[in-house]
């Protein structure tokens, strides 16, 4: 395949990529939302699961986008070094963007900062924002497509505390935050936390906490163990959906970790609303590619 | 059965309302948010609509231009209504709003706005944008086109659009302070028995 060709199958795949995640949710969250459904016992909670769930449908039936705020498109790229288009990559994202606006359609949402111009495009200044991991050796490139909302981006705050505030400091943080901003972003939610040394490095890791499955436990046992303190915490709150109480708060807890400086604890906190629009893609070296998050899915 | 509104909605409509009531709306939904809510407030511009007995929805929607050059609603769901807490209760006196279509809460400033002018906050589900673009029957106008998409006043017509929850009546009740009271009330004890089990560092 011609450099050229290559570039063009690709932003075409990741515009229509893009387009389809503010359509139909990802699995996990399916799945996750079909229990909380069930397990919900408040008449007026419940209600609110039928017009989520009915909202569901009708936008797969009628193929527009499920949520009105399509977000900022943000991809998580885990890049193989040897990736054959890891130069093109940024330029076919941006492009990939401004075509899925188009086809979506999705909203409007970039506006220039200072000049306060919407692009109309939702391509802009390093936006589509996108993170970066490079992985030695591979030839294949892991992206991951997320539209961050503004109501679920509102919550998101980052700290750096003392040692002696300890990981006790840290779960209040989480709690603080959840129960005085959730309610605003569209609860359920999924909680991404962040610990690390400082916070760009807590906030990166807290948005990289809800790109993993909703369900998913962390490898550490202690992180584990906190990520179930504070999902068990949390949803015994009853924040329900929408702030309107019910059973339950949230989807789930996840937390990433770092490494840290001995004198600091820096913690930040994510959310994804119950639309958590994501979507997990592998791209091959010859442009072959397998969709990973969703099912049944056509292009 | 349902309880529906229709504009121009008045006073005497309201005053049975209490905040988890469930209604529906039909007639005339303006959306206004941020920027039109500054520009009437800071600014002393006139707002291109009229919204004595009204309503309007706090959404930035996905809004297609047809072939004919009329307007489709794609998807339409509720912004976070606190972003507006800041201007709402001078807001409803300069207009005279009735009823205000959101998401979340708002603040206390918003619920004596409501108390002293007779109006309402209600909740329309967040995210259920697609539900609620298919209550819009015709856009029948759009002003201030200048700001783009999410902030252009866009004039609905709707049918039972809904279900929206009180969230704030006209007895000076504020149903998402009380939940959220109540969220914070419980999150000590809560708090308290976690942390025992988080003394990582000895």
């Amino acid at each position: 395949m011609d450099k050229e060709f290559a570039v063009q199958s690709l932003t075409d795949v990741m515009a229509k990529f893009t387009a389809y995640i503010g359509k139909r949710l990802p699995k996990d969250v399916k799945a996750k939302l079909a229990d909380l459904r069930t397990m919900e016992t408040n008449p007026l909670a419940k209600s609110i699961y039928d017009s989520m769930a009915g909202n569901q449908e009708a936008a797969d039936k009628l193929n527009r986008p499920s949520c009105q705020d399509t977000g900022v498109i943000q991809y998580f790229v885990e890049a193989g070094a040897n990736f054959p288009l890891l130069g093109e990559l940024e330029e076919i994202l941006k492009e990939a963007t401004a075509e899925a606006t188009r086809i979506g359609p999705l909203r409007h949402n970039a506006v220039e900062t200072f000049d306060e111009k919407n692009t109309g495009t939702n391509t802009g200044t390093n936006i589509p924002w996108l993170d970066w991991r490079i992985v030695p050796e591979k030839d294949s490139c892991t992206i991951d497509v997320y539209m961050a909302g503004g109501g679920c981006t509102l919550p998101g705050a980052a700290k750096v505390l003392m040692p002696g505030q300890g990981y006790e400091g840290v779960a209040e943080f989480v709690m603080d935050v959840i129960t005085e901003r959730g309610v605003n972003a569209c609860p359920p939610l999924l909680v991404g936390v962040g610990v690390s040394t400082s916070v760009e490095t807590a906030a990166r890791l807290s948005k990289l906490a809800i790109m993993r499955p909703v369900d998913s436990k962390s490898s550490n046992p202690r992180a584990a163990l906190m990520e179930e303190l504070l999902e068990q915490g949390l949803n015994e709150v009853g924040i329900g959906p929408q702030g309107l109480t019910g059973n339950n708060s949230v989807m789930g807890v996840n937390i990433e970790s770092s490494a840290r400086h001995p004198s600091t604890i820096g913690v930040a906190v994510n959310t994804g609303c119950w639309a958590h629009r994501r979507g997990k893609i592998r791209i091959n070296a010859d442009m072959s590619y397998e969709i990973l998050s969703h099912e049944g899915v056509v292009l | 059965m349902k309880k529906i509104l229709t504009t121009p909605i008045k006073d005497e409509d309201l005053a049975s309302l209490n905040v988890g009531d469930v209604v529906y709306l039909t007639g005339r939904l303006v959306t206004c948010r941020d920027v039109a809510h500054r520009r009437l407030i800071e600014q002393g511009r006139e707002l291109p609509v009229n919204l004595e007995g009204g309503a309007i929805f706090h959404a930035g929607p996905i809004v297609r231009k047809k072939d004919d050059g009329n307007f489709e609603m794609v998807s339409i769901g509720p912004t976070t209504s606190m972003r507006m807490e800041k201007f709402e209760r001078e807001f409803i006196k300069q207009t005279g709003v009735k009823l205000i279509v959101g998401k979340g809460g708002m603040g206390p400033e918003t619920a004596a706005g409501c108390q002293e002018h007779i109006a309402v906050h209600a909740i329309f589900p967040g995210g259920c944008a697609v539900l609620a673009a298919t209550q819009v029957e015709e856009i029948e106008g759009a002003e201030w086109q200048d700001l783009g998409m999410p902030e252009t006043l866009w004039i609905n017509r709707v049918k039972e659009f809904g279900p929206l929850i009180i969230s704030i009546d006209t007895k000076g009740n504020n149903l998402i302070q009380q939940n959220k009271t109540s969220f914070n009330e419980k999150k000590k004890p809560i708090l308290d028995r976690i942390c025992k089990e988080l003394s990582f560092i000895k």
